[in-house]
């Protein structure tokens, strides 16, 4: 008996688990469509979460709140538990795997042997799905690989108890229960609304556009504040929370983008389009800005690309994110 | 991204291939492979040398009998006590005091094996001094 599963490669761990999840239970859904109706984009600066000495920058919503919104708003039944013990967390997952139900589950990246050793990093809040056991291995359907992979159970009970930051204390969840027909429409505008409230109107300054306006003035200040080297650190970081960690800020900008182009296909309004257009060129700026950012590091920067020009750049992708978001408010606001 | 911008910089992912969201020629969202991203790539490699050099500075020390070869396990692994507590069941300021070459010395046999399991080693490797920093055998 070999199960089979819908895998699908995707550009996130997050969404691709839940599109890939939806698939098999009779849903066919993008992981585009799932980042938007879980009102995936976002920005925080959030210098005082420290990793390994420097700032944390998030492009998207805390782990897992994806998941929970897209469940919610579909109205789909879903069963969730985290456990003390490895070994009860896994008798628990050779349950559900007895029955045929794929598991989605929270693992730490740096035990995980199938990751590109590059890649492996203490980053705890990576999703996968295990969809079966031969033998002592599991087969497992990690979103971000080609195909699916075995992962020894050792390995595996060691990723679902990975400690640090996001420790995933071997959360694992599946799918009980499932509309008949998903209604897309309205759960797209709460998605939508969703966004324009984070990145718009949180009033905390290092969250949404504003967030993006302050990080950029604190780039300006890196190389007097933190001297060159450490500034260079510092930069090398951002740029790494951006196009790295969980798929990066210009990443998430094309994410979004197509989940606007499908969203103007389901609610019929050639606007969405037009701002789906937008919201890519706004990724590109994001990718202007990583362009620019790994010359500073290379030490290869040219003539007037000091950190007051890396600066204006997140200046302007904060004033389009911010005046984009403005319009396409308002358009879910309609009635 | 235009679908034919995609970037082919091969350089971190072991011929494995990421996929990322692009436009094709008539303007529709699609899926492409990517083999990894210059940038992305440079920035990666700065925090693989930050992390080299800091395992071959705590070497140093270890070699220097300032600190205890728990310390260069530690390092190997990017753990710092906190997170190297969490994985002993251990508070941080045991570890802390195990990560001096005295206290490291008068542990317990028990103590060794528990350490050493976490980092997938034998509890006589765990106490060896080795001569020269190696992070590229962590990847078993």
């Amino acid at each position: 008996m070999n199960p089979v599963f819908p895998h699908r490669q995707t550009a996130h761990c997050e969404t691709g688990v839940i599109a890939n999840l939806l698939t098999y239970h009779g849903l066919p859904l993008s992981e585009a469509m799932a980042f938007g109706i879980g009102g995936g984009l976002f920005f925080g600066y959030l210098p005082f979460i420290r990793i390994n000495g420097l700032p944390l920058t998030t492009f998207r919503t805390a782990p897992g709140s994806i998941f929970n919104r897209v469940t919610k708003r579909l109205g789909i039944g879903v069963a969730r538990s985290t456990f003390r013990d490895s070994d009860r967390a896994m008798a628990a997952l050779d349950r559900y795997l007895a029955q045929g139900v794929p598991v989605g589950m929270q693992a730490g990246v740096y035990w995980l042997p199938y990751f590109p050793p590059a890649l492996r990093f203490h980053f705890n809040a990576h999703n996968l799905v295990v969809y079966g056991k031969r033998g002592d291995d599991y087969l497992i359907s990690d979103p971000v690989l080609g195909e699916p992979v075995v992962c020894a159970a050792a390995d595996l009970a060691r990723a679902r108890f990975a400690q640090g930051a996001l420790a995933p204390k071997g959360k694992m969840y599946c799918i009980t229960s499932v509309p008949k027909q998903l209604d897309l429409a309205p759960a797209i505008r709460q998605g939508i609304r969703e966004v324009c409230r984070y990145m718009l109107s949180v009033p905390f300054p290092l969250i949404g556009t504003r967030g993006i306006r302050y990080l950029a003035n604190q780039v300006e200040r890196w190389p007097a504040k933190l001297g060159d080297q450490r500034a260079i650190l510092y930069l090398g970081n951002q740029i790494r929370m951006q196009e790295e960690i969980g798929t990066g800020g210009a990443g998430f900008r094309f994410i979004f983008a197509a989940f606007l182009q499908e969203a103007a296909d389901i609610l019929g309004d050639g606007q969405f389009l037009e701002l789906s257009q937008r919201m890519t060129a706004i990724g590109d700026l994001w990718r202007d800005f990583a362009v620019a950012g790994a010359r500073h590091c290379k030490g290869r920067a040219g003539q007037g690309e000091d950190f007051a020009d890396l600066s204006h750049i997140l200046r302007r992708c904060a004033a389009q994110e911010d005046a984009l978001l403005r319009e396409l408010s308002s358009l879910v606001r309609k009635p | 991204m235009q679908k034919n911008e995609v970037p082919q910089d091969e350089a971190l992912f072991n011929g494995m291939r990421e996929v990322c969201y692009a436009v094709d020629d008539s303007g529709r969202y699609v899926l492409a492979e990517s083999a990894g991203w210059e940038p992305a790539n440079i920035a990666n490699i700065q925090a693989w040398e930050v992390i080299r050099s800091e395992v071959t500075a705590v070497l140093c020390k270890v070699r220097a009998g300032e600190l205890s070869p728990l310390a260069y396990q530690m390092a190997r692994h990017q753990m710092n006590a906190k997170l190297l507590s969490g994985y002993a069941g251990l508070f941080c300021w045991q570890v802390r005091r195990h990560l001096k070459p005295g206290p490291f010395r008068k542990l317990k046999a028990a103590q060794l094996t528990r350490y050493a399991t976490i980092f997938k080693i034998s509890a006589e490797e765990l106490c060896r001094i080795p001569e020269s920093s190696e992070i590229g055998d962590i990847q078993r």
